[in-house]
């Protein structure tokens, strides 16, 4: 974060990716502690965007949403990320119950001619907060997850990115007849940021 | 999309094997599966799939298949999928969906959870009951506890045990009935018939949880208090032959006789007759009052099924003939397994021997048959969990076993096995817990499968658990 620039209005390719990539940190942060992916103890508070938010103290959840987040403000620095999905699965069958949508669209200009774009980080940060309030205030439509579940992340690229050594390519892990329910957005300016949540049809009441 | 386009990008992959798909098609609108709605993904597929048939033939049969599982897919519940249908489903549709986008995941997933999960799981069932469902209660396959009953006479007419209100068994072995209290497991000896008049054909606990009515192999019926251990009443000339089965409805006990007959007797008056029911040809072996004390169910041993009404019964000035509500004839063997629905007023579940091997559900307010599954195997009794909609039923051979159904969906939940010949009674203890079986092989099992009753209970919460949940350890 240390790159971003100093005057507070100009924002730059290079903050923007920083501030979604750190967004998308703290998001999924948020997600396994509001879904009860992760125990609640093993959770920290720490203060972001003006609200109180949870970080994972789990070594291996911490290095994974680590890397994870370097590797995404690369290809956004590089306009190549498309959108991020944190996907929510049943660890007995590998059912995918939820699917996190991080739809990012990226100003082509930016990335080509390399201009700055002004917007203040208050803005931002304002809209980023609107977004992890409504996730936190999921879990009050999301249907119970009442299993073991385990979480991946994919990342929509375009298809002329080198896969890093690291990754590998994987199926879209969709969801059958999804209810989706969308989140607000955020923009940088640079990068516009779509969240949308899909997940299992609970068909409790039909039976 | 057009050929060419389609034609250079396959050149090139031809040429550049390394790099997958170097050729970015059409605009920049990347392809977004999740985002569309399935029928617009499908269209996209079905024009991509015309495209490739000249220049893959392979592939055709794997998009023509695709598609049709697809869509019908798309009819069906998706939850029925099976899971390696999903897997090729969705292989499939990364090698048929030539979209713009690549699909990435990070290789090393984090290890820990899967132990951190797990632990998160137990704690949170147990700390928060209402953000995870209803695990499902672990069913004990085997007995809680074994006791030795010798003497049992092996006949599939007779009624042999009895869980009484104030929590005791009674149990006939030959001339004796037995006692065994379940609050503190100890045993006594209520009496013993004389060999002439005896063996014991069927006890039944009077709703006081105190006395015991007792019918004998001579026709009499006996009423015995069981605090005291004194013969009340004897009652005699009820019936022509052996009583088989035993019913009470408040202070009438019904009796029914190898003769056919089944007598109300009013156990308080002198005249104790008070109706007689006909309509069995032969044994009376199952003999069930409702919950509310309407109707009395029969079964006998020419396979046939009555239901009575008690206030039609009594509307009728002459005390000798009464005609059944319903004849039901649809056993094709002996009738002896009976059980009225504790949830669902006017529901009777009847089981048929071993010529029929079937359990039929009833509407016993219209006579109308709601359900009939064949268990492939003699159906010797039948009880209804009284916290779960859940039925119980005992058998003989081959398995000797107990099984546990869903109701209304009839799926098995558990088999217990144990016993080694035909289980020919079962009861239930007054809180519903736990089921006594008495097989012929002389023992005498306890078993706790119908789980502790839970007072605050949502909706039925079970369907959604997943394949694990069945070897569930949470309570």
């Amino acid at each position: 974060m240390a790159s971003r620039t100093a005057s507070k209005d100009i924002i730059t390719l290079r903050g923007s990716a920083a501030i979604v990539s750190e967004f998308f940190g703290y998001a999924a942060n948020s997600i396994l502690y509001n879904r009860g992916v992760y125990p609640e103890e093993s959770f920290t508070k720490v203060k972001k965007y003006g609200l109180s938010m949870l970080l994972t103290q789990d070594e291996s959840v911490k290095s994974f949403i680590g890397s994870l987040t370097s590797q995404l403000s690369e290809w956004l620095e590089a306009g190549k990320l498309q959108r991020i999905v944190l996907v929510i699965m049943s660890m007995a069958t590998s059912e995918v119950l939820e699917r996190w949508n991080f739809n990012i669209e990226t100003d082509a200009e930016v990335v080509e001619k390399g201009v700055s774009r002004e917007k203040s980080d208050k803005e931002i940060m304002r809209e980023i907060q609107a977004i992890m309030r409504q996730i936190a205030s999921c879990i009050t439509y999301l249907p119970c997850l009442d299993e073991p579940c385990v979480f991946d992340v994919l990342a929509y690229t375009d298809k002329d990115v080198a896969i890093p050594f690291a990754w590998i390519e994987s199926d879209a892990k969709l969801i059958q007849n999804p209810q989706m329910v969308k989140l607000h957005s955020f923009d940088t300016k640079i990068h516009k940021v779509d969240t949308l949540v899909s997940y299992k049809n609970d068909d409790w009441d039909e039976k | 999309m057009d050929a060419g386009s389609f034609s250079s990008c396959i050149s090139s992959e031809k040429a550049r094997p390394a790099s997958r798909h170097p050729l970015r098609e059409g605009g920049s609108r990347p392809y977004m599966p999740s985002l569309l709605s399935s029928s617009k993904d499908f269209s996209s597929r079905q024009s991509g799939g015309d495209r490739f048939i000249p220049d893959r033939s392979a592939m055709d049969f794997d998009m023509a298949y695709y598609l049709l599982t697809e869509r019908r897919k798309e009819k069906e519940n998706a939850a029925a999928a099976s899971p390696s249908k999903g897997t090729y489903r969705r292989l499939l549709a990364k090698n048929l969906l030539n979209n713009r986008t690549r699909i990435l995941a990070f290789k090393s997933k984090p290890q820990a959870p899967a132990e951190g999960i797990l632990q998160e799981t137990h704690s949170n069932a147990a700390s928060h009951p209402s953000k995870s469902a209803k695990p499902q209660r672990h069913i004990p396959q085997s007995a809680e506890r074994i006791l030795d009953a010798p003497d049992l006479v092996d006949d599939y007419y007779l009624n042999l045990l009895d869980w009484g209100s104030s929590n005791v068994l009674s149990i006939a072995l030959g001339n004796t009935v037995h006692l065994w209290d379940a609050s503190d497991g100890s045993t006594s000896e209520l009496f013993t018939v004389d060999e002439d008049v005896g063996p014991v054909t069927s006890v039944s606990w009077a709703p006081d949880g105190r006395h015991i009515a007792a019918g004998l192999n001579s026709s009499d019926i006996q009423l015995w208090d069981s605090s005291s251990g004194n013969l009340l009443r004897t009652l005699r000339g009820v019936h022509g032959s052996r009583v088989g089965s035993l019913a009470w409805n408040n202070n009438i006990l019904t009796t029914g006789g190898m003769d056919g007959k089944i007598v109300n007797n009013d156990v308080r008056v002198r005249s104790h007759i008070v109706q007689t029911y006909r309509g069995h040809q032969r044994e009376v072996c199952g003999l069930k009052w409702s919950g509310s004390g309407q109707q009395l169910a029969s079964g006998g041993n020419d396979n046939l099924l009555h239901i009575w009404d008690l206030s039609m019964a009594s509307s009728n000035s002459s005390p000798g003939q009464n005609q059944w509500l319903y004849k039901l004839e649809d056993h094709m063997a002996t009738v002896k397994a009976l059980a009225w629905c504790p949830f669902q007023s006017n529901l009777l579940a009847s089981g048929g021997g071993s010529g029929d091997r079937c359990i039929k559900f009833w509407n016993t307010r219209t006579g109308v048959r709601l359900n009939s599954v064949d268990t492939g195997s003699q159906v010797c009794s039948l009880l209804w969990n009284k916290n779960e909609r859940e039925l119980l039923s005992s058998h003989g051979s081959t398995q000797n076993q107990l099984t546990l159904w869903k109701y209304p969906s009839m799926v098995k939940i558990a088999e217990l096995t144990g016993h080694t010949s035909r289980v020919l009674f079962m009861v239930q203890s007054p809180n519903g817990r736990t089921v006594a079986s008495l097989a012929g092989d002389e023992t005498l099992r306890f078993w706790n499968v119908f789980g502790t009753p839970e007072a605050p209970k949502p909706a039925a919460k079970t369907a959604s658990t997943g394949p694990f949940s069945s070897f569930s350890h949470i309570r």
